[in-house]
């Protein structure tokens, strides 16, 4: 299948590494795949996204200006993004941060996902990512779990890769999440 | 009892046949010679790689018998670091006035000789840019009067003369760093000695030599050669005093 | 399936440079294009190259300068202030023809400008970007696969003409990441050898000297000419291009570099709508593929050119169609929030294509 998925919340919440985990995973996987990082001149803090497409055939433009899905890790990035969904699109976000989601677009589907709350169950509150990309993953079907699991290796640097487990627990929670409650329809 | 013809004086056969272009008391063709002299006492001609600057000496390849590239403005010691990166084993050696290294080029020999480059730096300090046709240098004297400085040097308004070789002696990366003059047969010999130091050390791998030659320009300085001459002796010397500022070779 | 890596564009050229025979390397940071250089010290050491971090971006194209003279591979890489700082050695390289690669990941301008997407430095490129009137060979790559290839045959032609080459990305393409298939460099055998290198005499006659001062009487315009034959040359036998769906097309797209990503998922939705659109999109932007524009806008007048600017290749697409031809323009200049997205271009397409 091919999609394309804008991500955004507040730097530090792991988003950059999700994109090019879903990216390389798309690519283990033969896919074509583009990874474009939206970035500003502070290392830390801040506002943070990124646009990954994957698809069958050649990749044009990195960046759309309507994602066919998005996943919003904050109220920021809700009120800031949303709108620009495209009809018959997907959101998932972050109920522990966002409270406030627009009612009147009813061509979206909306997954609601606790991810801080599931992360912190986890028993470390910085997975948030991995269960939002695990339940992304379950839910599109865009790469197979398996697949994100071995990127993870590919991915993350040698001296983050004791990190591994516990970040296929929070890809695992993620899609275990959204298997159980499935969509959200307003 | 006969005796044969003994060649005790010739041209430098890393110099060419040619005459140069020179001002009539300049010493750039002497520090040439000096350079050229070294070149042959070890014996590496064939692996000597020059790099030319701009200023008087921008012909430095119609003199010299060897390879050799031409630099930006103040540019030779970077252009330097990467003929050297490429062939470690030969000689290269820039030379360079004040304008192009004191001035436009200050970062580029700070830098290279901070780094420690394997690099020999002949550096004519001449008090004036003299190809552009006098203007004030940065080690023009206090007072001096250039095309550019017509009331004198005002310290207060175009600041102070750069001392270089004390300011390089004082890098970590410096292994040589000397000023020397050619203004008196006795000079000119101690200075071929010093120059031929600063070349036989890059041979010996010991890192980055600077020789600092007082020179003069009558032409811009508007005096004839034997005046000239005798300024380097005086004003010159004095503000910029001759000697050894950084040897690694006998220091610890 | 063939070994395919997930690679950022940024390290694709410094990959590239690297495969290409690239052992010395010389810069100074600057974003976006920080990558370069971080991988280049990372890796130079391991293959007994040289990495040098320079004291300013004109030390750096001097070194570069100095190791293209001395007969080795030698690239920089840089934005467009540290390009602007370039410049002056990019004009004696260009004068005393050393070989070497420089790489421009563009930011957009003037001044300190910003960091995001722009394709301001068009101009600065296919003119020179120095003194004295020269040109750098210079190519745009599209995607990731090409800044690692284009980074490679950027040393070849370099090698070939005696000219500095020049890698024109952005900052999208170099800092996005995509599918790299890496590939062995064949190094073309009919490369002339650098018999004109300062290497030290060693046994020559004559010493070699690299530079680009001409003082006797008509020796000046002799090389002038010599250099503008060469670029002649270029132009013959080196322009490069892809031309998709110009059979059909009621209008032509252009587009170079990062913009003409933008503008294939754009010409993709006008297809899909039944839009026939065609692109023309320049692989080198000097030498400029003149000869398809002003054959397609023969059959097809009308234009619209594309860019991250305010309009600079379309003066190039000017002076290349049929005099008949209709060129359009639209541009973003880049900066934060200013990246077109395709559909935006596909309206855009969509005006222009009906009136």
């Amino acid at each position: 299948m091919n999609d394309n998925v804008f991500m955004a919340g507040y730097g530090g919440q792991g988003i950059l590494l999700i994109g090019n985990l879903l990216a390389c995973a798309a690519i283990l996987e033969n896919k074509n795949a583009t990874y474009f990082p939206a970035y500003g001149p502070e290392k830390r803090g801040g506002a943070a996204s990124c646009t990954v497409i994957v698809s069958g055939v050649e990749i044009g433009s990195p960046v759309m200006g309507r994602p066919d899905s998005m996943l919003l890790f904050n109220q920021l990035a809700m009120d800031k993004y949303f709108e620009r969904i495209a009809s018959g699109g997907l959101c998932i976000y972050n109920s522990c941060l966002i409270e406030d989601v627009p009612q009147l677009r009813t061509d979206i589907r909306k997954i609601a996902i606790p991810a801080n709350a599931l992360a912190v169950e986890l028993g470390n509150a910085r997975l948030v990512n991995m269960v939002m990309l695990g339940a992304y993953a379950t839910q599109t079907g865009i790469v197979a779990m398996d697949t994100l699991k071995a990127g993870l290796d590919a991915i993350l640097p040698e001296r983050n890769k004791g990190f591994i487990p516990g970040n296929i627990m929070a890809l695992d929670c993620g899609a275990e999440y959204v298997r159980k409650a499935g969509v959200i329809k307003d | 009892m006969s005796h044969k013809a003994q060649t005790v004086f010739q041209r430098p056969s890393s110099l060419k046949e040619v005459p140069t272009h020179f001002c009539a008391g300049c010493h750039h063709g002497t520090v040439h010679r000096l350079v050229a002299e070294a070149i042959d006492l070890l014996d590496v001609q064939q692996q000597t790689i020059g790099i030319g600057s701009v200023g008087c000496s921008v012909l430095l390849y119609d003199y010299f018998d060897i390879d050799v590239v031409e630099a930006p403005h103040g540019r030779a010691p970077a252009v330097g670091t990467g003929v050297k990166r490429v062939h470690p084993d030969s000689v290269v050696f820039t030379y360079q006035g004040d304008g192009d290294l004191a001035a436009i080029g200050t970062a580029e020999i700070i830098h290279a000789a901070n780094r420690g480059e394997l690099l020999t730096v002949i550096f004519l300090n001449n008090t004036t840019y003299g190809m552009t046709g006098g203007q004030m240098a940065p080690t023009t004297l206090p007072g001096q009067v250039t095309t550019t400085s017509p009331y004198g040097r005002d310290v207060l308004k175009e600041g102070h003369p750069l001392r270089m070789a004390e300011l390089l002696g004082m890098l970590g990366g410096t292994a040589f760093s000397a000023r020397v003059a050619v203004d008196t047969p006795k000079r000119v010999m101690e200075a071929g000695r010093t120059i031929l130091k600063a070349f036989e050390m890059q041979v010996k791998k010991q890192g980055f030599a600077f020789v600092e030659v007082l020179g003069a320009c009558p032409t811009n300085w508007g005096m004839s050669a034997i005046e000239a001459n005798a300024r380097v002796g005086k004003e010159l010397m004095d503000f910029f005093p001759l000697g050894v500022y950084k040897d690694i070779t006998t220091q610890g | 399936m063939k070994n395919r890596l997930f690679v950022k564009g940024n390290e694709a050229v410094a990959m590239g440079a690297i495969e290409a025979g690239c052992r010395y390397y010389f810069g100074y940071p600057i974003t976006p294009q920080n990558d370069i250089p971080e991988y280049m010290s990372r890796e130079m050491p391991k293959l007994g190259g040289t990495f040098v971090q320079a004291e300013s971006e004109v030390a750096a194209i001097n070194m570069v300068l100095g190791a293209g003279a001395a007969g080795g591979r030698a690239m920089t890489s840089s934005s467009g202030p540290g390009i602007s700082l370039k410049a002056e050695g990019m004009s004696f390289m260009a004068g005393s023809e050393i070989p070497a690669v420089i790489v421009n990941i563009q930011r957009p301008g003037p001044g300190l400008g910003g960091i995001d997407v722009s394709q301001a430095d068009y101009f600065q490129a296919v003119k020179g970007a120095g003194h004295g009137g020269y040109h750098l060979i210079v190519l745009a790559p599209h995607s990731v696969q090409e800044l690692y290839d284009l980074t490679m045959l950027a040393f070849d032609l370099a090698d070939r003409y005696r000219i500095p080459a020049m890698v024109l990305g952005d900052a999208m393409l170099g800092q996005m990441k995509e599918a790299l298939v890496p590939h062995a460099h064949q190094l073309p055998k009919d490369l002339p050898p650098k018999d004109w290198a300062i290497t030290g005499k060693r046994g020559r006659v004559r010493g070699n000297v690299v530079k680009s001062l001409y003082l006797a009487d008509g020796e000046l315009e002799a090389h002038n000419w010599h250099l503008h034959a060469k670029y002649a040359q270029l132009k013959e036998r080196e322009t490069r291009f892809e031309a998709v769906g110009l059979d059909d097309a009621e209008l032509i797209l252009t587009a170079f570099g990062g913009a003409a990503r933008i503008v294939k998922t754009a010409i993709a939705m006008a297809r899909k709508e039944g839009l026939k659109v065609g692109l023309i999109r320049p692989i080198t932007v000097f030498p400029f593929p003149t000869d398809i524009y002003r054959t397609a806008t023969v059959k097809t007048p009308k234009v619209l050119c594309v860019e991250l600017n305010n309009g600079q290749m379309v003066e190039d697409v000017r002076l290349s169609v049929d005099p008949k031809a209709d060129v359009r323009f639209y541009g973003r200049p880049g900066g934060t929030g200013s990246l077109p997205d395709p559909e935006e271009i596909f309206a855009q397409i969509r005006k222009h294509y009906k009136d």
